[in-house]
């Protein structure tokens, strides 16, 4: 039985081998590989435009971490064409450990603003989202909070919500506090901003609102298309009827804005092509579908705002470069844990 | 009263050491491969971005360390208490309903932890059915009016993971009061104690190995568990590697928290071999009565019930039920043809896992019982601690040694052959297959080592006296004897690789999706009823291995036909 046993296990692993073997071979002739820290769910429709349109498939691992160290190892040898992120932290990580190669397109250079692309064209934002403060319709009045430095007012304690405060939309937040403000009042400022919270960090941006419309607080920080999200489900509309968005800081530097945004791999196999995608990314057609399924804000101008997203209204952005902010989050994320924020 | 018993301190080691040095070598190659990730990640704690622990420890350690001692007490006591008491009662006593409970009591071991963390936090917060129908009961209409426990804390982190990690306790425990002998029990009785009073002074110090080694595996799955602990805001050791890793992109200074980890891990096993020590039992009799079954009458017969019933509803029925609930509300939005692939490559992996595990289990096991050697049980030891891992840290430790093989393969390919021969290894299926071995090999290794510590060495001797040699002994005597004890170890391997997340996530090739990575999409962004049915169809394939095992166990009493 013991043989039995081996055989079976012999058996086994020559069915892995062959299997893997199929999947390598089973790939198109035309193809682009993408490794991904975004949902399939979110990307899917832009990648199956792409297809529809050129022929050429779109192969996916998607991975909320280690893709980075995926790469390193796997070196000249990667099967990765692009990187995909919702964060420029994860970007600029990977840029800085060489993992990249820089993009000359014309194509992305008109379509993407300077300030939401690498200097040396090693990443591109392709759509950005505000991070907004989330208000109480009934129990914030107007004008009550009009800037990010409002939210440690003392006037509020115990009624914000938050996620994790080293969460990578936060830390890209706190990266421009410090930018602004110093690290030494940047600390302050998530002193009193912890003081005011009403629990302890925790949940995604959505379940900030649900608190807010629950009644646990007052305010909340998240990205704007949660509340495109919410508006769409049949449960959710309630969450999102009961805050209003508030657009932080427009009378003065404007409202944070992150990105999500693509690079090439340094060693992509399939250059052409993952340029080809690079490029319908920005496209108007793939622009339009980003704003009006995800609704994120399009990079490039004059591509139509879903008609959900237009109903916020326009706003001014804060212009700090994203390079900034990735330097700076090593740095944030140490504030977090030097105030205890998470606690 | 006619039975004899033994219990026979085993003295002596089988040893044949002629033959067995290609065992011992086997073994020790085997040993070593597994141990590779872990070697990767001590080669990552060599090269940190930069020291991390000035900054740990002056802001954020203490606290990781606390939580995570907190945390593991408090799933240590749980599941000690739910796993113990309820397999006391449906082995020794007789009460309504005890053969259901008896298999059904493993049932909670097919939820995935963040499963069933995410429903109860939907069930039980502020907007849930729970707290909605108190406050239209009450008439409350404000949070401040009335006290509610949050979930999301230490005391709601601890019962969910003891919610469907109080099996391994139950499972083990069973399996080891089914075997004691009701002499010992009987003696006691006769000698004036109490069956109260028995349990203590007799049957549970009989059962002490299984109740260690079962709350071992509970707790180093709590200290690996990610999923459940991020959810709830609970700051571990484990959150700890993934802030210093993602967010202070410095791997090398995770793999040093992952390691300070692993010596939590080596310390608990420590502790384990040491109160086994000079307690090693075989038992020799092979004529066995029937248990005792006390029957349980008035409120004793009610608090059994009671006692039994409460993991399975909350562990599993509630669980269960709130997700085909859901399920059913999406079913048409979820029920693709791309969800049967899923559930396939699920099936596939799973089972693979399962028997590479369980294959090199007795390979290794058998090894150091032919020997005896101290290295190599110690190496046996050490090749186990890849559960104690964080799933995301081992993905990574596989990696390295996987991806570097193939590179140094297809250099050594490109210069004598002028042939690449690229990534062979990485990221396909068997990188997987492989992480799942490296993480599950304890798991299904308790099995195979309980198993094959009960049966007697005279055993071996007369076989081999009798001119079979180690392998016609293994196949011909042991495989027989244990064959319970594989089929367990496989099955609870097949159950946790089902439910197995973050090293898929991360080694997977393109375009490749388990159950669990499509659950996980959805559940990572909290949409839980969009991927309710991916997380019902993990629970319902990890059913009936779960059944098959609770069979198994039942069966694995000695002389069980007879009774």
């Amino acid at each position: 039985m013991k043989k039995d046993l081996l055989g079976l296990g012999a058996a086994i692993a020559i069915a892995a081998v062959s299997i893997a073997g199929l999947m390598k071979t089973s790939q198109a002739a035309e193809e682009v590989n993408v490794y991904s820290y975004r949902q399939p769910f979110l990307i899917d429709p832009m990648f199956d435009a792409f297809t529809k349109e050129t022929g050429i498939a779109v192969n996916v691992v998607y991975a909320k971490k280690g893709l980075e160290q995926r790469i390193k190892q796997e070196g000249p040898n990667s099967p990765a064409d692009l990187i995909m992120s919702v964060d420029i932290g994860r970007l600029s990580s990977i840029v800085n450990k060489g993992l990249t190669q820089p993009v000359e397109s014309e194509i992305l250079e008109t379509a993407i603003p300077a300030n939401l692309r690498s200097t040396e064209n090693q990443w591109f934002a392709l759509t950005t989202r505000a991070r907004i403060v989330y208000a109480s319709k009934d129990r914030v009045p107007e004008g009550d909070l009009t800037t990010y430095e409002d939210l440690a007012d003392p006037k509020f304690k115990g009624r914000i919500c938050t996620r994790a405060g080293n969460h990578s939309y936060n830390l890209a937040l706190i990266a421009s506090m410090i930018d602004v403000h110093g690290e030494a009042k940047t600390e302050e400022w998530l002193k009193g901003l912890k003081a005011n919270l009403a629990r302890k960090p925790q949940g995604n941006d959505r379940a900030q609102v649900k608190a807010i419309w629950q009644g646990e607080c007052d305010l909340s920080i998240g990205n704007t298309y949660y509340m495109g999200k919410m508006m769409s489900d049949k449960k959710q509309i309630e969450w999102a009827n009961s805050v209003r968005i508030i657009f932080p800081n427009q009378e003065g530097r404007g409202t944070h804005i992150n990105v999500s945004g693509v690079s090439m791999a340094k060693y992509a196999p399939n250059r052409e092509n993952a340029q080809k995608l690079m490029e319908f990314l920005v496209s108007d057609k793939a622009q339009a579908l980003y704003a009006e399924l995800n609704f994120e804000y399009p990079v490039k101008e004059g591509v139509e705002w879903s008609p959900v997203v237009n109903t916020w209204g326009q706003f001014k952005t804060d212009d700090i470069s994203l390079d900034t902010i990735a330097s700076l989050r090593d740095e944030a994320s140490k504030l977090i844990d030097k105030v205890g924020f998470n606690e | 009263m006619s039975e004899t018993i033994e219990l026979q301190p085993a003295q002596r080691q089988v040893s044949f050491s002629r033959n067995s040095l290609r065992w011992v070598v086997g073994a020790f190659a085997i040993a070593g491969f597994v141990l590779l990730p872990v070697a990767a990640i001590i080669w990552l704690a060599f090269n940190p971005e930069e020291n991390i622990w000035p900054h740990l420890i002056s802001t954020m350690l203490p606290r990781y360390v606390s939580n995570t001692l907190v945390l593991m007490l408090g799933v240590g006591l749980g599941t000690i208490t739910g796993g113990v008491m309820c397999a006391w009662f449906v082995t020794m006593c007789n009460f309504p309903g005890k053969r259901i409970f008896e298999w059904a009591l493993l049932l909670p071991l097919a939820m995935p932890a963040y499963v069933v963390a995410y429903v109860y936090t939907d069930l039980l917060e502020y907007a849930g059915p729970v707290q909605t129908s108190l406050r239209y009961l009450f008439d409350w209409k404000l949070k401040s009016e009335y006290w509610f426990p949050d979930i999301r804390t230490h005391g709601g982190a601890i019962a969910m993971l003891s919610l469907v990690l109080y099996p391994y306790v139950y499972m083990l425990t069973r399996a080891a009061f089914l075997q004691q002998s009701v002499c010992v029990l009987e003696a006691g009785r006769v000698l004036g104690r109490s069956p109260w009073a028995c349990f203590w002074s007799v049957a549970l110090p009989l059962a002490r190995p299984a109740l260690v080694v079962g709350t071992a595996l509970a707790m180093m799955e709590t200290l690996n568990d990610f999923g459940t602990i991020d959810f709830f805001a609970v700051h571990t050791l484990t959150a700890g590697i993934f802030d210093v890793w993602l967010n202070m992109s410095n791997i090398g200074g995770a793999a040093q928290i992952a390691l300070v980890m692993l010596l939590f891990v080596i310390g608990l096993l420590w502790i384990e071999r040491a109160s086994r020590k000079g307690q090693k039992y075989h038992s020799t009799t092979t004529r066995y009565k029937a248990l005792p079954g006390y029957q349980l009458k008035g409120w004793h017969k009610y608090f059994a019930i009671v006692a039994c019933s409460s993991p399975i509803l909350f562990g599993f029925l509630i669980p269960a039920g709130t997700l085909a609930f859901y399920a059913a509300r999406r079913f048409e939005e979820s029920w693709t043809s791309e969800f049967f692939g899923y559930a396939l490559n699920s099936l596939f992996l799973s089972s693979a896992a399962a028997i590479l595990v369980i294959v090199v289990g007795v390979f290794m096991a058998y090894a150091v019982r032919l020997s005896g050697q101290k290295g190599l049980k110690t190496a046996t030891r050490l090749a186990s601690v890849g559960y104690a891992m964080p799933g995301a840290v081992l993905a990574i430790g596989v990696l390295i040694p996987f991806a570097g093989f193939d590179n140094f393969l297809d250099g050594q390919m490109r210069s004598l052959f002028d042939v690449s021969t690229g990534l062979l290894l990485s990221g396909t299926v068997i990188a997987i297959i492989f992480a799942y071995t490296v993480r599950f090999l304890t798991v299904g290794m308790g099995g195979v080592e309980t198993g094959l510590a009960k049966v007697t060495p005279n055993m071996d001797d007369a076989s081999r006296m009798l001119g079979e040699g180690p392998l016609g002994t293994l196949r011909r005597v042991h495989f027989p004897l244990i064959r319970g004890g594989l089929l367990g170890g496989a099955i609870l391997v097949f159950v946790d690789s089902m439910k197995e997340l973050p090293a898929t996530l991360i080694l997977r090739p393109f375009n490749y999706d388990t159950l669990a990575t499509y659950v996980y999409q959805f559940a990572s962004d909290e949409l839980l009823e969009e991927c309710a049915l991916g997380a019902l169809t993990i629970v319902i394939a990890g059913i009936l291995p779960v059944i098959l095992l609770s069979r198994s166990i039942r069966a694995s009493r000695p002389g069980h036909e007879q009774s």
